[in-house]
């Protein structure tokens, strides 16, 4: 008996291929998006966990010189005091154009890394006076080493797959070398058995800080709220596939519905139904979940890269380009597909279960149940001011994700009330017969083409709100450059002295030499990075200050007062006006707030005088150069030569604003595919809804057609049906999607990256995105009105005859 | 204290290697470094400082000493260097690698430490005059090696002490070119054995004030195990009528190779041939998860020694980077005295 049951159930399937195919496909979108953004989040945290492991990060307390590096002296004291430290050397090493990080640790004293410890016990452990002595031994990643081989001058490579990506890791003194900072640590490491006396650091080294191991820059909690972001796009495809399977799963039990009236005549119990349709949907489920989460691969493997890229180049995090495959997201993938599955579907199925044995075929009594909709518009309103409630009650970037999903599930719910209404009034305004039944045709059509225009309407607003804040970030960032990057050349010179050289050899030639001084502090709220500026009109003219108060560039060359940067300014809550306090012993009037998108940590400036009273060791080996902007290209390549300088160390403003602008594009591609995908996925949801209701458009259609219209005009009035629907949809959407677009802004952004920016409206975004919709509705319509024109009229005239 | 040829051990800079090697691995090869040779004339004080063109190189020290209150205490400070390349360079690339060792034994507890450094950056090293072996804040130091403070420290435990020797040098095998092994391996080998002790020692429960004598080791080779020697015991001991004797015995798979010095309240030495004195273990103890003789039977007829030799505690194992076991030994049978022992390669 089951055997036939299942055969009855499967023959369905046989017979609409194409909605077997709609419905996988639908899965395996949704599956697919999830998944891979799943992965692309897992690869990105496992890259994190393995750098911490791999460098021993945030393991231990450090040591720091806020002033710039530590003397090799400085070290040797603290030994000789008792003190079980170990130094480490790093930075930046450019290799044929790409920038690697050089790690150079005491091998000697710093804890065995994997890496190191790997390589000992390997078959051929390199010789000890290898590694320690000239030219030494490099130890990188498999990836890079084609790079490196490829480069002359380097010492000798040693291959390990225990070291994060785009890192060099090697013996502090053959780092010093090829870094060119002799005798300069970058920061100490204290060991964890201390002997039982020390002396304190304030006797013996007074000008180093203490930065325990809890309070160092944490990548995972850096670039947490990037990866939020990332998951709530997930979410937000896997939503709108899931309409498409809501659609297609109502549909099929809908046609089965007579076959199921036999089945249950003939002494099926309902019992047994219900468990072999949850069987068959569990294995329809895990068919497209495999295929999503091969999709998902891909598309994961496709994104990564530019993830990593902007991962990179915002927070520095190390993330491998390359996606494996992670037990984690493939099982959470195949469990979304299996529980979405049965969410779209527990509706459906709860109605089959109810179904009176006696009941009609008709398709009618399935439509009508999404007739409540001034209810669901009521629970749309609440789950709206639910999310506002959230942020204005909480706060902090998930009640700003709160707010953001209740916006939209609340006016996606909203939406069938809101449409129906609109067509009360056209249809109210209606002349002749024609047009009125088109109107109330197409009301009684809203309710099962309403999860279609729902998910149309998600898709539609969370494309107008991400492209609006990406184009008003774009637009704030291509201005904030042009402000922040005055200087036509940026130089910096091997050290203080070659500084004070270049200086005065390119006094007389230019307008202006601007010197770029920073240092690190260890700050209160995180470390915070001091800069000194002399004073020039540059800044006066170009400074890109958000809030300042009077005399504020006076005040500042003054030394009295300091500008911090937007992120300071909102994490910590100070505005103008306010008291920061530099270090303990240093505090300033805060004067201004200037916009900053280069990097998420906090930042201030100073005036040149104080920042050699703050930190008087700050290098002086950096300057941005004003000179007219047609001489900057000859005037780089003389001071090239002069200095001898390399290639990186003279830098125009075009290159490095066409970099910046390069992170920053790569930063939301992967934003912008998401979104066009969900709009593909949208598009597919009507077209499924669309398809649904074809099968009982024929009772409809037939009296009109028998009335008189032809069968041509009928198709038309299809495909304007469904172009309409979808331009009310879109209009609904674009108050929606500016919404979202302000939340996105002035709430998420603030949140997540500590700076509000200014938003833009871009009408003309809008007016292609409402091509695109009603491209995507025509395409979706033409189908059923190909059918319809096609249709012989013995089917419609059938419709008479037929009994139901 | 020839034997304490470790010193491959430094190839620990990179740590694992010589764990992985084991002590077989010290009878590498000596190339590019210079050889022991017979009839070397010491310079004083030259020769108290370091050699960089000799692989291996030590100062180490041991002390028997006493509390107030009669309680015997063992500690050990040891400085060791490892050249990998023969010649020394200043910075971070300096081939000398150095690594201390410390520890102090009381009748039921081992406190053990270890530093490691190279040379080149003043974080360790060796001046002959004034004389100072330092790595970290530990150090050795005086006018000359005759009169030196003498302070270590660990996580749980230090010491401050005074050494006054009252006795002179003492060079083992021909005139202080010891032999290792029937193949002629060889080290330069003298000591200072005289030195009397005092000062503080700082343990978890409180400081504690102790005397007694000390023994200081000063040895250094390129090539200090023959191919087929995996470890060794070695002696030194103190007997209470004022004679001392250094006696080893390398354990080769094919035989093992032994010598010793008789030295004389006066400080003149005897040196004793290969296979005079006899070694049997009495004891073993589960030390470390191995079986170590904690007792040992010392036998030397030309001297009517037939001696006991027995661990102050079982426990001294020094679990360091190599390990092994270094601990005080108290002596019974036709002498009496205390001394120390070392063992490795168990």
């Amino acid at each position: 008996m089951t055997l036939t049951v299942i055969q009855a159930l499967a023959s369905h399937w046989r017979a609409h291929s194409l909605q077997l195919a709609t419905l996988l496909i639908g899965l395996a979108l949704a599956t697919g998006l999830w998944s891979a953004v799943q992965a692309i989040n897992a690869e990105a945290r496992a890259s994190y966990d393995r750098a911490a492991d791999q460098l021993a990060l945030g393991r231990f307390d450090e040591l720091h010189n806020p002033a710039g590096p530590i003397p090799l002296s400085r070290y040797v004291e603290l030994r000789r005091a008792g003190w079980q430290v170990a130094a480490v050397l790093e930075g930046p090493l450019r290799v044929q154009g790409q920038a690697l990080r050089v790690l150079g640790v005491d091998m000697v004293a710093y804890p065995a890394l994997p890496a190191v410890t790997q390589m000992e016990q390997s078959g051929t452990p390199p010789d000890p006076a290898d590694m320690l002595t000239s030219p030494g031994r490099l130890l990188t990643t498999p990836v890079l080493e084609p790079l490196l081989a490829g480069q002359t001058g380097l010492p000798p490579i040693l291959i390990s797959d225990a070291l994060p990506p785009d890192l060099i890791l090697t013996d502090i003194g053959v780092a010093e070398t090829l870094l060119k900072k002799p005798g300069e640590i970058s920061h100490l490491i204290i060991l964890p058995d201390q002997p039982g006396s020390i002396p304190p650091l304030s006797t013996i080294a007074p000008e180093l800080e203490r930065v325990p191991a809890q309070e160092q820059l944490d990548t995972a909690q850096l670039t947490d709220s990037f990866h939020l972001n990332l998951s709530a796009f997930g979410l937000l495809s896997f939503a709108v596939g899931l309409f498409i399977v809501h659609g297609t799963v109502g549909l099929a039990f809908a046609q089965r519905r007579g076959m199921i009236r036999t089945l249950r005549a003939l002494g099926v119990s309902m019992r047994r139904l219900v468990w072999l349709i949850m069987a068959e949907l569990s294995v329809l489920a895990i068919v497209g979940g495999v295929l999503g989460l091969v999709l998902g691969f891909f598309l994961a493997g496709a994104l990564l890269p530019d993830v990593a890229a902007s991962l990179r180049g915002l927070y520095g995090a190390p993330v491998s380009g390359q996606i494996s495959l992670q037990p984690q997201w493939a099982l959470s993938g195949l469990a979304m597909a299996l529980g979405g599955t049965f969410l779209a579907s527990g509706h459906a199925l709860y109605r089959l279960s109810r179904m009176p044995i006696l009941s009609s075929a008709g398709l009618q009594a399935w439509r009508s149940a999404a007739s409540g909709s001034r209810v669901v518009a009521l629970a749309g309103v609440v789950a709206i001011v639910g999310g506002i409630l959230a942020l204005l009650l909480f706060g902090g970037l998930v009640a700003g994700f709160v707010m953001v999903a209740g916006l939209l599930v609340g006016s996606a719910l909203v939406l069938p009330y809101a449409l129906s209404r609109v067509l009360i009034l056209f249809q109210r305004s209606a002349k002749g017969p024609i047009a009125q039944w088109v109107w109330s045709d197409m009301r009684a059509q809203l309710p099962g083409l309403s999860l279609a225009l729902m998910a149309l309407l998600l898709a539609l607003a969370a494309n107008i709100g991400v492209g609006t804040m990406v184009s008003s970030f774009r637009l704030t960032f291509t201005g904030w450059l042009d402000q922040r990057l005055t200087s036509e050349l940026y130089v910096t010179a091997a050290s203080d002295q070659q500084g004070q050289d270049i200086a005065q050899w390119l006094n007389p030639q230019v307008d202006a030499i601007l010197p770029i001084r920073n240092v690190e502090l260890a700050h209160s709220s995180g470390p915070l990075f001091l800069y000194g500026i002399i004073d020039d009109k540059t800044y006066r003219e170009k400074w890109p200050l958000i809030s300042s108060s009077e005399r504020v560039w006076d005040r500042f060359h003054d030394g009295t007062a300091v500008l911090i940067n937007e992120q300071l300014a909102r994490r910590e809550n100070l505005w103008p006006g306010d008291i920061l306090a530099i270090t303990p012993a240093d505090t300033l009037t805060i004067a201004g707030v200037y916009s900053d998108y280069g990097n998420p940590t906090g930042q201030a400036i100073v005036s040149m005088s104080q920042l050699d009273q703050i930190a008087p060791g700050a290098e002086a080996r950096r300057f941005g150069v004003r000179v007219a902007p047609d001489r900057a290209t000859d005037l780089a390549q003389a001071l090239r030569d002069e200095f001898d300088l390399p290639r990186r160390a003279v830098v125009q403003q075009a290159a490095m604003k066409a970099q910046s602008m390069q992170v920053f594009e790569k930063t939301f591609v992967v934003t912008s595919a998401l979104n066009i995908l969900t709009l593909g996925v949208a598009g597919f949801a009507i077209l499924t809804s669309l398809l649904t209701l074809w099968t009982q458009r024929l009772p409809q259609i037939a009296p009109v057609w028998a009335l008189g219209l032809t069968r041509s005009e009928l198709a038309k009035l299809e495909v304007l049906r469904s172009v309409l629907l979808a331009v009310l949809t879109a209009l609904l959407a674009l108050p929606l999607g500016l919404a979202l677009a302000w939340a996105l802004l002035a709430v998420i952004n603030v949140e997540a990256f500590g700076w509000r920016l200014p938003m833009y409206l871009f009408p003309v975004d809008w007016v292609y995105l409402l091509g695109l919709t009603l491209l995507a509705a025509t395409v979706a319509a033409a189908l059923p009105a190909a059918r319809l024109l096609r249709l012989p009229p013995a089917d419609l005239l059938k419709v008479f005859a037929n009994e139901r | 204290m020839n034997v304490r040829i470790w010193l491959l051990i430094l190839l620990l800079a990179v740590p694992g290697i010589a764990r992985a090697q084991g002590y077989a691995g010290l009878g590498g090869s000596a190339e590019g470094f210079t050889v022991p040779q017979p009839d070397y004339t010491f310079q004083f004080p030259q020769d108290h400082g370091p050699h960089p063109d000799y692989r291996i190189e030590w100062w180490y020290l041991t002390a028997n000493l006493k509390s107030e209150d009669g309680r015997d205490y063992g500690i050990q400070w040891t400085l060791f260097r490892s050249a990998l390349k023969p010649h020394e360079v200043e910075g971070w690339q300096s081939p000398q690698i150095w690594m201390g060792h410390s520890a102090v034994t009381t009748p039921d507890k081992h406190y053990f430490a270890e530093r490691l450094s190279r040379g080149g950056i003043g974080q360790a090293g060796v001046t002959a005059t004034p004389f100072e072996a330092w790595i970290d804040e530990w150090h050795m130091r005086g006018s000359d090696p005759n009169t030196v403070s003498l302070s270590a420290n660990g996580a749980d435990f230090g010491y401050d002490l005074k050494l006054q020797a009252n006795g002179p040098f003492v060079f083992h095998g021909e005139n202080g070119y010891s032999v290792k092994s029937g193949d002629g391996q060889a080290s330069y080998y003298y000591s200072q054995p005289f030195y009397e002790v005092q000062g503080v020692l700082r343990l978890p429960d409180g400081d504690v004030a102790v005397t007694g004598q000390g023994w200081l080791d000063r040895e250094w080779s390129s090539q200090p195990l023959a191919a087929d020697q995996s470890g060794w015991d070695w002696f030194s001991l103190s007997f209470d009528d004022g004679d001392k004797m250094m006696a080893f015995r390398l354990r080769g798979e094919r035989s093992d190779f032994t010598a010793a010095t008789w030295i004389a309240a006066d400080g003149t030495t005897t040196a004793i041939p290969n296979g005079s004195v006899a070694f049997e273990p009495l004891t073993t103890a589960p030390v470390a998860g191995r079986d170590v003789p904690v007792q040992w039977r010392v036998t030397l007829p030309t001297r009517d020694l037939d001696i006991e030799v027995s661990a102050l505690t079982p426990d001294a194992w020094m679990a360091t980077r190599l390990e092994y076991w270094e601990g005080p030994v108290q002596i019974s049978g036709s002498h009496s005295g205390r001394g120390y022992l070392e063992m490795t390669g168990y």
